[in-house]
């Protein structure tokens, strides 16, 4: 396979940041993986943006593939990571096939809506499955990844920034040309033109349906390897203020470009942090201010500053 | 000459107002027709049953022999059945070269690819091709939003014609459109058209341009198709003229027939 131009920055943040986790604290090493692991969920709700459809309910993939990495663990006995994220995707693929049936029927608030309410079901099956933990969830076992033991503590939280970073990867470059092929341009004149895109002879359901399972199997892998960088599942994956979280990056980003799922995530993570830090009480209102100053002045996400200077530069 | 479109008794109807009704209409391959009458005529009402974007009410409509009525327009496409928009239905937030790029990979009819270009070397040197045909080659890159009105309208027809279609609809292709461009881009897309060796069935408001370039005229009014024929014939028809002129035509309503005092 030839890299592309755009691909080789890519590479090479990936290769910045693993090189980075040798020697930045153990707690950066930790925070970084949970957003990239978010990027993730991200990308899939930036693939249905390009289609023009709003999912609120994007938890329901994170939350299977979260749940698949504990699940296969405690009842199935499997203990290596790929394995493991390999099971959230099936099932999170099954899952999403059947439904996907259905919701790429309706669009605008009827899919949001939608989505969010199949989310919620799960949310509200894990809450009642006692066995599960109920609202606490529970932990998931010591993995393993390809027969190493990567232990407990900080040797284990930086495989999981690698494998996460190598998963992350795989995805971004894949969807970098995902996003040039025709089915996913196609999504994006579906967008444009539903009337025009039948009338070229193009079924839409089959290219929304495509493109909504590939969207909730990059989710499950966000979800698993939250999982096993946290070592702990619990409902509110699913709840719908996580999904919200993703919409909420996925526009602080922006669609223009693969890398901005990462960096909004990376953002809005530190900036979570922080505002957690700084206002115990009010964090919700900094985030809430930082997404309206997005909208207000950069309504194309924050890569938009990117694009904006190159096109001012040509 | 065989017979490409047939449409028998074709009738729609919206409640109780009759949008077309009774319209059998028989064209046959490499004719060039116009369809003219005024706004509300139902023009456009029998080329949307014919492209399947309207479903009729009675009537059967078919197309190379075969029945198309109650297929939708992916089906119709495949069948080499295809039309073009009075408002250009285009991929307005993306770029010419892309619109074109995605009919050509429509229009190869096979699955979509997920990793490989959708600007691959031929399809971009086909869309070239179209583009210098409809003299619209200096839009390549710009999105559809910085292109013209005319310009709009003969990228429309260009993609509606992408796929080895048989037979075109064009619904007003020149409306819109100045009048100093409108001869222009009548000449493009009849160039266009011959080239291909396509039936066309246009409508069109502009009577110079539907004697300028059609043969045959079917002519509506309140529904119905009130004179079919060479085009002279029909347009120098009194009923015709009256309809050219302008005037409205009142809807008919079913059941509310008129009456003598």
């Amino acid at each position: 396979m030839i890299l592309e131009k755009s691909e080789i920055p890519l590479i090479g943040a990936a290769v910045a940041i693993a090189l980075a986790s040798l020697v930045v604290p153990s707690w950066l090493v930790f925070t970084t993986t949970l957003a990239i692991s978010t990027a993730l969920v991200v990308m899939g709700v930036v693939m249905l943006m390009r289609a023009g459809l709003v999912s609120f309910g994007q938890g329901l993939f994170y939350c299977l593939g979260g749940y698949a990495v504990g699940l296969g663990g405690r009842y199935l006995g499997i203990t290596d990571a790929l394995l493991l994220v390999g099971l959230g995707v099936v099932v999170t693929v099954g899952l999403a096939m059947v439904l996907g049936l259905l919701v790429t029927r309706y669009r605008e608030i009827f899919f949001a809506m939608l989505s969010l309410a199949f989310s919620m079901i799960l949310y509200g099956v894990l809450v009642k499955s006692h066995n599960l933990g109920s609202t606490d969830g529970f932990g998931v076992v010591d993995w393993t990844i390809l027969g190493f033991t990567p232990g407990s503590g900080e040797s284990s939280t930086r495989i999981a920034l690698l494998l996460a970073l190598v998963l992350a990867l795989g995805f971004a470059l894949f969807l970098n040309r995902y996003f040039k092929s025709s089915l996913g341009l196609a999504c994006e004149a579906i967008r444009e033109n539903e009337v025009r895109v039948e009338y070229m002879g193009v079924s839409r359901k089959q290219v929304l349906y495509i493109n909504y399972v590939i969207a909730a199997a990059v989710g499950s892998v966000g979800g698993s390897m939250t999982a096993l960088a946290a070592g702990h599942v619990d409902p509110t994956m699913a709840y719908w203020t996580i999904s919200g979280e993703f919409v909420f990056i996925a526009i602080l980003g922006g669609t223009g470009h693969i890398a901005a799922p990462f960096l909004a995530a990376i953002i809005f993570t530190l900036v979570r942090t922080y505002a957690v830090e700084l206002a115990p009480n009010a964090w919700q209102m900094i985030l809430g201010i930082v997404l309206l100053l997005i909208i207000l002045f950069l309504p194309k996400g924050i890569w938009s500053l990117f694009t904006r200077k190159k096109g001012v530069a040509s | 000459m065989t017979v490409i479109l047939k449409t028998t008794g074709l009738s729609r109807y919206f409640g109780a107002v009759t949008a077309a009704e009774d319209i059998n209409v028989t064209i046959t391959e490499g004719e060039i027709v116009g369809v003219i009458g005024a706004n509300g005529a139902g023009k456009t009402t029998f080329i949307n049953m014919v492209t399947g974007y309207l479903p009729p009410s009675s009537g059967t409509i078919d197309f190379g022999g075969n029945a198309i009525k109650g297929l939708g327009p992916r089906k119709l496409m495949r069948k080499g059945l295809t039309r073009s928009f009075q408002i250009p239905q285009l991929f307005l937030e993306m770029p010419v070269i892309d619109n074109l790029a995605i009919a050509l990979a429509a229009a190869e009819n096979k699955q979509f690819q997920m990793i490989r270009p959708v600007r691959t070397p031929k399809r971009l040197e086909a869309a070239e091709e179209i583009l210098a045909q409809m003299n619209i080659s200096q839009y390549r890159n710009e999105m559809v939003t910085a292109m013209p009105q005319g310009a709009r309208k003969l990228l429309d027809i260009a993609i509606a014609m992408l796929g080895s279609p048989r037979m075109l609809l064009l619904d007003e292709p020149t409306s819109g459109v100045s009048m100093e461009e409108k001869y222009a881009l009548m000449d493009t897309v009849m160039e266009a058209v011959r080239q291909r060796g396509l039936t066309v069935l246009f409508v069109e408001h502009d009577m110079e341009i539907v004697q300028r370039y059609v043969t045959r005229v079917l002519a509506f009014a309140s529904g119905i198709v009130i004179k079919d024929g060479p085009v002279e014939k029909v347009l120098a028809d009194e009923k015709v003229q009256e309809l050219v002129t302008g005037k409205p035509q009142a809807p008919k309503i079913e059941g509310d027939a008129p009456h003598e005092s």
